[in-house]
């Protein structure tokens, strides 16, 4: 087959926003049919590329929400550069564990962990510009870009993440039954 | 006589007098999404997830009696997608964490957001503040859950007669409260003894020292999905949902 015939892989882009990068340990968890899935795909910017910039992508998944100032750039990046952005996990769906500081003031919290918190001797709340500012509120990241596809679960099964993907790079509207669609 | 019956998605479903569509749809092992409604209480059809259509018309299921003849509309693409429109409302009102909550594998609201596979919760999310109600010595409560289903209501008015619980408000600052003048249910004469303290088809009352039991795989909801429990939740009894 010439080069021309051959079938152009896939982009795809991964990245962990205000999450734990559990749902990238999840993606691992695909195993042996990592092997399958580099022949349909080719990975950009993703921790297991270390490429710091999304280029032009077909699919990018987002793990976690937003909890700062940097989150919200590559949240852009990604949806300016994806064909199709991907929510994975409970953090990116609806804010997950980071969100349960929502109903905090976010001043008092850094005062209370850097300041006056049990064992803080000479505390200073961090404030160096290389540091992205912290939002007010942790948000689901529908809620700053349109996105195309949710993955539930804390974290989605590497199954599900599987048949997902292979849903979705097959034609078919991807979709998730019991027991793999789960919220926890 | 002729057996009474009425069409449910175009099945013959009999019915005798003083049943309601759902209790119909129960008795024939047809499921009908609910939260708020439980046999063992007075249905009240404030939830609407029940909503089916009868002869054209919208109506709760689990308040509407059958009638002879009746077609029924309920496992239909346009009642499930208001349903799960209505349970993404009911996610984003209030604090639904999932993974940290005890009730997980066994929430009535989780079930049916995987039954009518909600795969987002779609709207903005509130991010209400409603500190929980530790004071109890046997039972907590935590209202970041709450769904106002009145089921705990219903059971401590009904059945343990003590009305410990209540709502209060209207519209969007309609909340959960406790019969006492300090608002703590320590200060009630509320007990873990009681139906209400059983209820919670969500994760709001909650018996201390006793979360996540059963191991993720072997709760109720793991191994079927709700649309396949509906004997289970016929025949819902303390034990079942202890």
């Amino acid at each position: 087959m010439s080069a021309v015939m051959e079938k152009r892989k896939v982009r795809l882009a991964t990245t962990s926003l205000a999450g734990c990068f559990g749902c990238h340990m999840s993606f691992l968890d695909i195993d042996e049919r990592l092997l399958d899935l580099v022949e349909l795909v080719e990975f950009d910017r993703s921790p297991l590329t270390d490429i710091k910039h999304c280029g032009p992508c077909d699919i990018g998944l987002i793990e976690g929400g937003v909890c700062n100032a940097e989150n919200v750039h590559v949240l852009r990046e990604f949806r300016q550069n994806c064909k199709v952005l991907i929510a994975i996990g409970a953090c990116a769906v609806n804010g997950g564990l980071p969100a349960q500081r929502n109903h905090l003031d976010l001043g008092q919290c850094l005062q209370e962990v850097y300041l006056t918190g049990e064992g803080v001797v000479n505390g200073q709340i961090p404030n160096d510009q290389e540091l992205p500012l912290p939002l007010n509120k942790v948000h689901p990241i529908d809620e700053i870009v349109r996105i195309d596809y949710f993955i539930p679960g804390c974290p989605p099964s590497g199954d599900a993440i599987w048949k997902f993907l292979t849903d979705l790079l097959e034609g078919r509207t991807p979709r998730l039954g019991h027991p793999m669609l789960h919220f926890d | 006589m002729k057996q009474k019956s009425f069409l449910l998605d175009g099945m013959p479903t009999p019915f005798s007098d003083e049943q309601t569509i759902m209790d119909a749809a129960m008795a024939a092992n047809v499921f009908i999404p609910h939260l708020c409604h439980h046999p063992e209480f007075k249905p009240q059809g404030s939830c609407k997830l029940c909503t089916v259509k009868a002869n054209g018309r919208y109506v709760s299921s689990c308040t509407t009696y059958a009638k002879d003849g009746m077609e029924v509309e309920n496992n239909t693409p346009d009642l499930n997608e208001k349903r799960r429109t209505m349970l993404q409302m009911l996610f984003v009102e209030g604090n639904h964490f999932c993974p940290s909550c005890e009730k997980s594998g066994h929430c009535m609201l989780q079930a049916l957001a995987y039954e009518l596979e909600m795969l987002t919760p779609h709207f903005d999310q509130f991010y209400p503040n409603r500190p929980v109600d530790a004071s109890h010595p046997e039972v907590l409560l935590d209202f970041n859950r709450c769904i106002l289903c009145e089921l705990c209501v219903r059971a401590s008015r009904d059945v343990d007669g003590k009305s410990v619980f209540a709502l209060s408000g209207r519209g969007i600052t309609k909340h959960l409260i406790v019969n006492a003048e300090s608002g703590r249910l320590a200060d009630s004469n509320f007990s873990l003894t009681d139906r209400a303290a059983h209820v919670c088809p969500v994760g709001v009352i909650l018996e201390k020292r006793k979360g996540f039991a059963v191991p993720i795989g072997q709760r109720l909801y793991d191994e079927k999905p709700i649309g396949q429990q509906v004997a289970q939740l016929a025949e819902r009894t303390t034990k079942v949902e202890a």
